[in-house]
């Protein structure tokens, strides 16, 4: 979370403020954040159709340029893309050793070859989609499917979704983010959106040695306690452990860690009855939550997967938008 | 030109005794679409004696100028209520002109299966017309030049007037 990205938030707007570039959700205006979530609304019943598609992006080629491991969001980006009627390609590029800047700009460059017109980026460093963006041609849209420590902002929107879904609104709501918050790219992406789309509080819960010093700037309350944290909560959001990080000092064990931050009904009983509990996946069952908990009825965590189809659609056929239309093409759609 | 309240009853009025005049097998269920549309099926759907099964269509999805004007903003989902396979649709539009939101709309349709027949119900026919689509049941025809639009304003109560638009884009 140290490595934060130059505040370029206006290469991701038009001149007239429509969404060209889906780069992080901080500094976006909330309007626009409700404008994703409401176009995504849309997108939910298409899944439900008898044809799970729409013509939009018909003729349009989506290009998922995935520098580090994904199956989730790439696959839920690439079902996405195909409910849309784009084409889509898959490229999963290994770490390279070599200068990152030309290895990515020459990737690039191949790529635009082939008359993409979107790329859906995952990479190891924070900032590389803000790079890719700011190097595109015109016309290129470019969504950040998560860069290094620093955002996630399309896993942050469909956990917006799935909020107002069950909670109806942000106002007055409080939620707790639990877990390894250092390493997460979610986490701050959430943060960002809950503060923009209004939240009453938000709670970071996890020791000391799992969240970034500077943390509360981001306007967050901070408990190293679970019970303290979750008290009267409306909702809970686990984060995996990422346990390839277990090795250095940052934790005693796993069972520790689960044992004092894990999520069991017993730790549940502290959030507002009626609270539901979210985790972007995959989960860790018995790490940094219970079984019974992530299969019982205050889950929503498969609904998040669901909405996430519909939030990924509408992000993409906005940003596509935002390369097309003209501003000097008024509102009167024709007849 | 407007149309108060009164005058747009009687063209719904007309409209509705067209509609009830049709005796298909199965009844007809009226599809109104997002949001002129959506209002004056509701409105026919107020006069006719026996409700129809009533829907809404968005057909921002589907539309054929999405690369040169995008995505509208505030796109609803789209709501039928009933099964689409072997239906008798009435699709009810506030105003037609171009055509092509008709067959944006017919694709949509299709997509949530194969109705047994389609057929367009419309407050204003204004002409200008693109595509071979005619309206089956229409409130007033009107000849209006091309700069010129008619907008409704609703839901409760329905007015319209003619505005200028801005000169050819």
């Amino acid at each position: 979370m140290t490595l934060a990205p130059p505040p370029s938030s206006r290469v991701q707007l038009t001149e007239d403020g429509k969404l060209r570039h889906f780069l992080s959700v901080e500094h976006l205006p909330r309007s626009l954040l409700e404008d994703i979530l409401d176009t995504a609304a849309s997108f939910v019943d298409v899944g439900g159709r008898a044809i799970k598609k729409v013509p939009l992006l018909r003729g349009k080629t989506v290009v998922n340029l995935f520098f580090e491991s994904s199956t989730r969001t790439r696959s839920t980006f690439e079902l996405a893309a195909k409910r849309l009627s784009a084409d889509v390609l898959n490229l999963d590029i290994a770490k390279s050793a070599t200068s990152k800047g030309e290895t990515l700009l020459d990737t690039l460059r191949n790529l635009e070859a082939m008359a993409a017109d979107m790329f859906v980026v995952r990479h190891q460093d924070s900032g590389a989609p803000f790079f890719i963006a700011n190097e595109v041609t015109p016309r290129v849209a470019v969504i950040n499917a998560g860069d290094g420590r620093h955002a996630h902002p399309t896993q942050a929107m469909l956990d917006m979704y799935t909020i107002r879904h069950y909670k109806g609104g942000f106002a007055g709501l409080r939620v707790a983010i639990v877990g390894d918050i250092l390493h997460s790219r979610v986490a701050r992406s959430q943060i960002h959106a809950l503060n923009i789309l209004g939240a009453e509080e938000v709670r970071l819960i996890g020791p000391r040695t799992l969240l970034p010093t500077d943390v509360e700037q981001l306007g967050v309350t901070v408990f190293t306690d679970m019970a303290q944290g979750l008290k009267d909560v409306d909702v809970v959001i686990m984060l995996r452990l990422q346990k390839e990080r277990m090795d250095s000092a940052l934790l005693p064990s796993e069972g520790e860690f689960f044992r004092l931050y894990g999520l069991n009904n017993e730790k549940l009983r502290h959030a507002r009855p009626d609270a539901i509990v979210m985790h972007p996946g995959p989960i860790n069952r018995g790490v940094e939550i219970a079984s019974e908990v992530a299969d019982g009825p205050r889950s929503v965590i498969l609904n998040q997967v669901t909405f996430g189809i519909a939030v990924r659609m509408a992000v993409m056929s906005m940003t596509i938008s935002g390369q097309e239309s003209n501003p000097d093409h008024g509102g009167d759609h024709g007849r | 030109m407007r149309w108060n309240q009164a005058q747009i009853d009687s063209l719904l009025d007309g409209m509705a005794e067209a509609l009830a005049l049709d005796s298909g097998e199965p009844p007809p269920s009226l599809v109104g679409i997002q949001s002129g549309g959506a209002w004056v099926a509701e409105a026919l759907n107020q006069r006719l004696p026996t409700p129809l099964p009533l829907g809404r269509l968005d057909v921002s999805f589907y539309r054929d100028d999405f690369d040169t004007r995008g995505l509208k903003r505030s796109v609803k989902p789209s709501d039928l209520p009933f099964d689409v396979d072997g239906a008798n649709l009435v699709l009810v539009d506030d105003v037609l002109m171009t055509g092509r939101t008709i067959r944006a709309a017919m694709n949509e349709l299709f997509d949530f299966g194969r109705p047994a027949s389609i057929r367009l119900a419309v407050l204003f026919d204004i002409g200008h017309r693109q595509l071979p689509i005619r309206a089956d049941i229409c409130g007033e025809t009107l000849a209006l030049p091309p700069h010129q639009r008619v907008e409704l304003a609703g839901p409760a109560p329905l007015t319209a007037e003619i505005r200028d638009i801005r000169p050819e884009e």
